[in-house]
């Protein structure tokens, strides 16, 4: 019984971590009032690269740079287009999803002669077991042997929080996702904050989308990010655009999407189909994207381009 | 010395030039007013000096020096702090964050909450300001939020300030702290910039007054040497009456008949308890009472915005409580709301859109499903020429008009469909003396038509000039009526302040 305990508690950890780095990402671009549809091709694009680096350079850790790296320059153009040209932030965003996972396909076709997926990633992430901690019976070998993007996700988690509520940069973040006419006349430039904020969140999504080939899987292919960027979307709605409420919000969405694979073991698929519990995730991002949790705690100035010298 | 030298200033927005070749000169530790009818140009003349806008011509000096004022940053380094006619706080924060939000002190990297909410303290106890620092913005009153508004710019050592019409949201007892706070603020060498509409302030606390009047300088004048009429006259280019003609009149059958009601205010507690009103065909009833002892949860009642406890609301016989808004506006009342902002606009709507808010999808705006928009043109015209809304065009959005302007469009719209019962709150409020003449005279032939007239208004005079009948409501309850023929002011004010009255004229 206690096994099937430390497996649940494995395979959670595992999937929450691509989507609490995703949902973590987000949370800065929102809460500068820039609406982020885009997590999902900006996880692509971070899955994409990852798995193709890795594969050049026989290390995952220079994928994962490279994967933060291609996030940023993903996450640009929505920058721009949103926060200087003033464009409609989902519609700026479904076309960084589109444009992320058509580049990435095409490429992996470029590259490896017509394929559809990437080649078996050999050099994956490996689980770095913490000396000691991974001793405590049950949950040692789930929390304290994680893959390094797990520790990261939770430092990433701990440190947004710091910086969001502690320094003068996330005040003035938050303070641009809600009243940016208000900040301005405080001497914060409401642009270049927005901006900061986008590219970060490009790059923590990129990394979560790396964590998908190159640590859970070992592979990119089309399907390899299936709706993890529209789940920590929905991570971050249910948490309430906090950091911590999106991490537990995500945690919780990573042992809905493992519930597959727990059922499994229960013996859950013998009274419900596996498709029903593969699609409860994707239910309950409906649910949140759909409004009915949280709108009430959204950042006031949301969705709303901003103009200097306007009224 | 001149602190503030403005100098053929011009700026042109689409369809309008707000500034037209405009001067001011302002002087060291004065209190200068800056006069204007609505829509003169004073907010954007004022924007320009913090630098939120740029002018298309003109220069600017501060101190003797001539500067570009290129954004608010600019201008607080040159020492100009600015109180916005709409309030600029950032809702979910607190008053210390706001106050030092773009110049935080931090002890290694992090936000020294500690030191900051000491100097908040210190500098909010030595102009007399009393502000919590820990409060969070949404949970304060609007009297504190405007002293944090201050407190912002005075956190950031300006020893210039604008007050873009600070009293126009406030009630009488805040007004006289203000005015307190400003003497306090002139005593420490500060020199303040004063928008206004209500001359009696001006006489009151200013030195000197600038005015302007359709983008241009008028004059500027030492307030000693003037009085209330002289400015009034000079301000809208004609002689403008302080007096309201009214006529005696026999008032009819009841139209608003509230029996017993209770509402809640939004944290839950009881606002309205147990209130009984009455107001019949051809009278105005005036509400008299502080800020906060359930005006607005009453008003809300009535028109449906808010949902009753209990009690009954009638309006001529037929039972509206709880009704949707468009029903109560269906069955005949007319609310011009306090807040204009959130309810009387869609500020992104154009003026011609807002203008038919209620009345779009009936004939004859309507035809079927199919919006009329060339009867919904005609009608806009019609009543911005009417009501001297200033606006481009009728296109323009609600949101680029002027305070004043935006609350003539929304009175336009509700007197003109002549509902049997008007509900109008505060319906002066940031008007100018020429608007307000006008606004009050179209209230008494609303009257004079046989119309009810339900009138709430922070504004004594106002209050005592308009209405027939005066309700004083202390706590959630009518504490007594009051003749405003024969009664004082003083008498009003000891039931306001929850007193007895000895002559109750309950009719
Ligand atoms: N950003 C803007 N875009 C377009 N028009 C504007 C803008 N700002 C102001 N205006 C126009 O400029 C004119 C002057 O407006 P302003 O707000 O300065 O008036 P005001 O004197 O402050 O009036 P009030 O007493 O009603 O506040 C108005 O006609 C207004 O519609
Ligand atoms: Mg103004």
């Amino acid at each position: 019984m206690l096994d099937v305990l430390t497996n649940v508690l494995q395979t959670t950890v595992l999937y929450a971590t691509p989507l609490i780095l995703t949902a973590i990402g987000g949370l800065y671009s929102e809460r500068s009032g820039v609406v982020n549809i885009g997590l999902e091709g900006l996880m692509t694009i971070g899955a994409f690269t990852a798995a193709v680096v890795t594969l050049a350079t026989h290390s995952p850790w220079v994928g994962l740079l490279a994967a933060v790296a291609a996030g940023v320059l993903m996450a640009l153009p929505h920058a721009i287009a949103s926060v200087t040209f003033r464009a409609d932030q989902v519609v700026s965003g479904v076309a960084i999803n589109f444009l992320a996972l058509g580049v990435s396909v095409y490429l992996v076709k470029a590259m490896y002669d017509g394929a559809a997926q990437t080649p078996s990633v050999p050099e994956t992430l490996k689980r770095l077991p913490i000396p000691g901690l991974d001793q405590i019976p049950v949950i040692g070998p789930a929390l304290f042997n994680a893959f390094p993007t797990t520790y990261l996700a939770v430092i990433v988690v701990f440190l947004s929080y710091y910086i969001l509520y502690k320094t003068p940069f996330g005040m003035r973040l938050r303070a641009v996702g809600e009243h940016p006419r208000a900040a301005e006349t405080m001497g914060v430039n409401v642009f270049r904050m927005r901006y900061v904020a986008v590219l970060i969140s490009g790059a923590l999504a990129s990394a979560g989308g790396a964590g998908l080939s190159i640590a859970i899987g070992s592979e990119f292919n089309e399907t390899t990010v299936a709706g993890h960027g529209f789940i920590s979307l929905a991570a971050l709605i249910f948490g309430k655009w906090h950091p911590f409420g999106a991490f537990g919000a995500a945690t919780f969405f990573g042992f809905a999407v493992s519930l597959a694979l727990i059922g499994q073991i229960f013996g859950l698929t013998a009274y419900v189909p596996s498709e029903v519990l593969n699609m409860l995730p994707y239910i309950l991002t409906i649910l949140a994207l759909a409004g009915f949790v949280g709108r009430a705690e959204a950042p006031a100035a949301i969705g709303k381009p901003y103009e200097t010298g306007g009224r | 010395m001149n602190v503030v030298e403005m100098k053929g200033i011009t700026k042109r927005f689409p369809g309008i030039v707000a500034n037209d070749n405009i001067h001011l000169t302002v002087k060291e530790g004065e209190i200068h007013a800056l006069l204007g009818e609505n829509g003169a140009g004073k907010s954007t003349l004022m924007n320009i000096l913090f630098g939120l806008y740029q002018p298309d011509e003109g220069e600017i000096r501060i101190k003797g020096e001539k500067v570009h004022v290129t954004g608010p940053s600019m201008a607080g380094k040159l020492g100009i702090g600015m109180v916005h006619q709409h309030f600029m706080l950032v809702d979910p924060f607190t008053v210390t964050e706001n106050i030092i939000l773009g110049s935080e002190p931090t002890i290694q990297g992090r936000i020294d909450r500690e030191k900051a909410e000491r100097e908040v303290q210190e500098i909010s106890d030595r102009y007399g300001l009393r502000v919590d620092p820990r409060a969070r913005i949404r949970d304060i009153s609007v009297g504190m939020q405007q002293r944090v508004e201050i407190l912002k710019t005075l956190y950031r050592g300006a020893d210039i300030l604008i007050f873009d019409e600070p009293t126009a949201v406030l009630s009488p007892q805040e007004i006289d702290e203000l005015i307190e706070i400003m003497g306090n603020l002139v005593r420490e060498g500060k020199t303040i910039i004063f928008i206004t509409h209500k001359l009696k302030e001006i006489m009151r606390v200013c030195d000197s007054v600038t005015i302007i009047r359709r983008g241009k300088t008028i004059d500027t004048l030492q307030v000693k040497e003037t009085d209330e009429n002289r400015l009034a006259s000079m301000m809208v280019g004609r002689e403008v009456s302080f007096d309201v003609e009214k006529e005696q009149r026999e008032p009819g059958e009841t139209v608003l008949s509230i029996r017993d009601l209770r509402v809640a205010d939004s944290r839950g507690a009881d606002a309205v308890k147990g209130l009984d009103l009455e107001v019949r065909a051809g009278e105005i009833v005036g509400i008299a009472g502080v800020d906060g002892n359930g005006q607005t949860e009453l008003l809300e009642a009535i028109t449906g915005l808010r949902k009753t406890k209990s009690g009954r609301v009638r309006l001529n016989g037929k039972d509206i409580t709880n009704l949707k808004p468009r029903s109560v506006t269906r069955s005949g009342v007319g609310h011009i709301p306090e807040d204009r902002h959130r309810r009387g606009l869609v500020l992104d709507f154009s003026i011609g859109e807002n203008m038919v808010l209620q009345t779009y999808n009936l004939p004859p705006f309507a035809k079927g499903f199919r919006l009329q928009y060339s009867e919904i043109q005609e009608h806009a015209e019609k009543l911005v020429k009417e009501y001297d809304v200033r606006t481009p065009d009728i296109h323009t959005p609600a949101r680029a008009l002027s305070g004043g302007n935006q609350q003539k469009a929304v009175i336009a719209r509700e007197v003109e469909r002549d509902p049997d019962l008007l509900i109008a709150a505060q319906p002066t409020r940031g008007l100018d003396v020429g608007a307000i003449e006008f606004i009050h005279r179209r209230l008494i032939e609303q009257r004079d038509k046989g119309k009810a007239v339900l009138l709430m208004s922070l504004e004594l005079d106002e209050v005592l000039k308009l209405s027939d009948r005066i309700a004083v409501i202390y706590e959630g309850k009518i504490a007594g009526w009051v003749d405003p023929s024969t009664a004082a002011e003083e008498e009003v004010g000891l039931l306001m302040a929850g007193g007895k009255s000895g002559a109750e004229v309950k009719s």
